[in-house]
């Protein structure tokens, strides 16, 4: 079967630190593809490089067949790869309404109102349109950020850490939430959360030091001892 | 959005309040608000750009000489209509500012300042340089017979208030129409966090070029009008003091509001005017004035009421 997103050999290196070292990754059309490993593994990078937020020194990108490697960050977006910032990224001084209508009037402009409001619905702030977004508590904020991707109507949306900082509650709204986006959405998720990687993720690849260390379904990975010694069992916790 | 009833009913207020103006102000004052409406669609084109998208840029007086010249150099040495001519004014305009902004913008911040402002000293120069076909320094008179418009005189004082008021009101009318659409807010979004709105999908170069032409077209509108009513064009239009003003303007008035380029006109227009009465160092008190600004309402007057309570303002 045909990936929707492959990159082959992607590489990006900061002065002498390997960031990303040659990866070699495939995303299934409708998967939860989760993306773990300690921090500074460089899952960040990976991901910055598959939505072109920074340039790849050498591999290529696919995006169903086609070469995206050289594309610019917003024409992947045109094409369909939607990125929602660890950081949270939204525009403070603008309302919620305006922060969502910029990312659906992108996708077109057509119902703009009808989009931004299914959009806030889908992540439980309906009713916060005419909020400053600045205004809203840092949980809300990020689930602001994801309405933004999921305004732009995304074939892939990327999803750095969209769990830090949110309550119980709405970490269990979140995970129903990415369920409903699959099989139309594919999904690649960042996550320090292991419950929520688990729970949700229907195939993890772990980095560690810029390399993939494992790929498979949660229980093989579960159960690699390479994993386990790295990163899940081994050492250090990984929050934080 | 459901609020657009308040602001179009505030800005065709205002025009209709300038419409009842010129009744009632003796003649001395009508001309000077004639100068400040067509000097305000100079600042609300450096709005777009700079209050609007965040290109702060110091080299506007190049578009409105562009539009200037481009109005006057037809009529001057082609004997064009007045109508054509006002067109190359405005078409001058938003050309040279897409040629400028292809090269600047690969620029930003203060080296974008710095790039366009040495765009206009070039323009400046080359008036200057090419004094045989633009008059140079003592510029020329623009013909009375090209300033006949539809049997209207623009030299005269009613013809000429009433087509600065036409311009002025089609020009806020566009802009309120601009900055509530949704390019509007994509300009908004690209001052308030351009890598943000690259990620949604935006390109940051042809967002900024585009303001800079609309706000381009804007200066060689005002340009064009200014020398065609007031019947002079000269390279002094050129100069870096006509880059500032309408950044004064704005900042006073309130940048990013639609109505702010003009109140900010208004205001400085007649401080200046009151001031050099008094003193000859009039631009200490407009200096002053400045300084109390960026102190108290560092968002100009309308921006500071906007975020006290008017929310709704454009």
């Amino acid at each position: 079967m045909a990936a929707l997103m492959e990159a082959k050999g992607l590489t990006r290196h900061f002065g002498g630190l390997r960031a990303v070292d040659g990866v070699d990754f495939r995303l299934q059309q409708g998967e939860i593809h989760a993306l773990i490993g300690p921090n500074g593994a460089g899952k960040t990078t990976f991901v910055s490089l598959l939505s072109g937020r920074i340039p790849v020194q050498s591999g290529t990108i696919t995006l169903a067949d086609e070469d995206i490697t050289r594309l610019p960050a917003h024409a992947r977006v045109k094409k369909g790869i939607a990125y929602t910032f660890q950081i949270t990224s939204v525009y403070p001084r603008l309302t919620v309404f305006d922060n969502v209508a910029l990312a659906a009037q992108s996708a077109g402009a057509l119902g703009l109102e009808a989009q931004v409001a299914a959009a806030l619905a889908q992540v439980n702030l309906a009713g916060f349109g005419g909020e400053l977004a600045g205004n809203l508590s840092y949980g809300h904020q990020r689930l602001l950020e994801v309405a933004m991707g999921l305004a732009l109507k995304p074939r892939i949306l990327i999803l750095d850490e969209p769990t830090q900082g949110l309550a119980a509650g709405e970490i269990e709204g979140f995970k129903t939430l990415v369920r409903s986006l699959v099989p139309a959405t594919t999904v690649l998720l960042i996550e320090h959360n292991m419950d929520v990687v688990m729970d949700l993720a229907t195939q993890i690849t772990v980095l560690n030091f810029g390399k993939v260390l494992a790929t498979g379904a949660p229980d093989a990975i579960r159960s690699n001892p390479e994993v386990q010694n790295a990163y899940l069992g081994g050492g250090d916790d990984a929050e934080g | 959005m459901s609020l657009s009833a308040k602001p179009l009913a505030l800005h065709l207020g205002l025009i209709a309040v300038l419409f009842a103006a010129q009744f009632m102000l003796p003649s001395y004052h009508a001309t000077n608000v004639s100068r400040i409406m067509v000097l305000s669609v100079f600042a609300m084109g450096y709005n777009i750009a700079f209050g609007y998208t965040g290109l702060l840029s110091l080299g506007h007086a190049l578009f409105f000489a562009a539009g200037m010249y481009g109005m006057g150099l037809p009529i001057w040495t082609l004997g064009w209509a007045p109508v054509p001519a006002l067109i190359a004014g405005l078409v001058a305009g938003g050309a040279l500012a897409g040629l400028v902004g292809l090269l600047a913008l690969r620029t930003a911040g203060v080296s974008f300042m710095i790039v366009t402002l040495m765009f206009a000293q070039a323009g400046y120069l080359t008036l200057l340089y090419l004094n045989t076909h633009t008059g140079g320094d003592e510029g020329f008179v623009v013909d009375s017979a090209a300033r006949m418009i539809a049997g209207f005189d623009l030299s005269t004082d009613t013809p000429r208030y009433m087509a600065a008021l036409i311009l002025f009101a089609i020009a806020m009318l566009i802009c309120l129409w601009l900055v509530r659409s949704p390019f509007g807010r994509v300009m908004v979004a690209m001052r308030e966090n351009e890598e943000r709105s690259r990620m949604l999908g935006y390109n940051p170069f042809r967002v900024k070029l585009t303001a800079l032409v609309i706000s381009g077209l804007y200066a060689g509108m005002a340009g064009a009008a200014y020398g065609m009513l007031f019947g002079y064009v000269g390279a002094t239009f050129a100069t870096i003091q006509y880059s500032i003003l309408p950044m004064l303007y704005v900042l006073l008035g309130g940048a990013g509001t639609v109505i702010g380029p003009f109140l900010g006109a208004l205001l400085m227009f007649y401080l200046i005017d009151i001031a050099s009465g008094y003193t000859t160092a009039y631009l200490f008190v407009v200096g002053a004035a400045l300084v109390v600004l960026v102190l108290f309402a560092p968002k100009g007057i309308l921006g500071t009421i906007r975020e006290r309570g008017l929310k709704w303002l454009p």
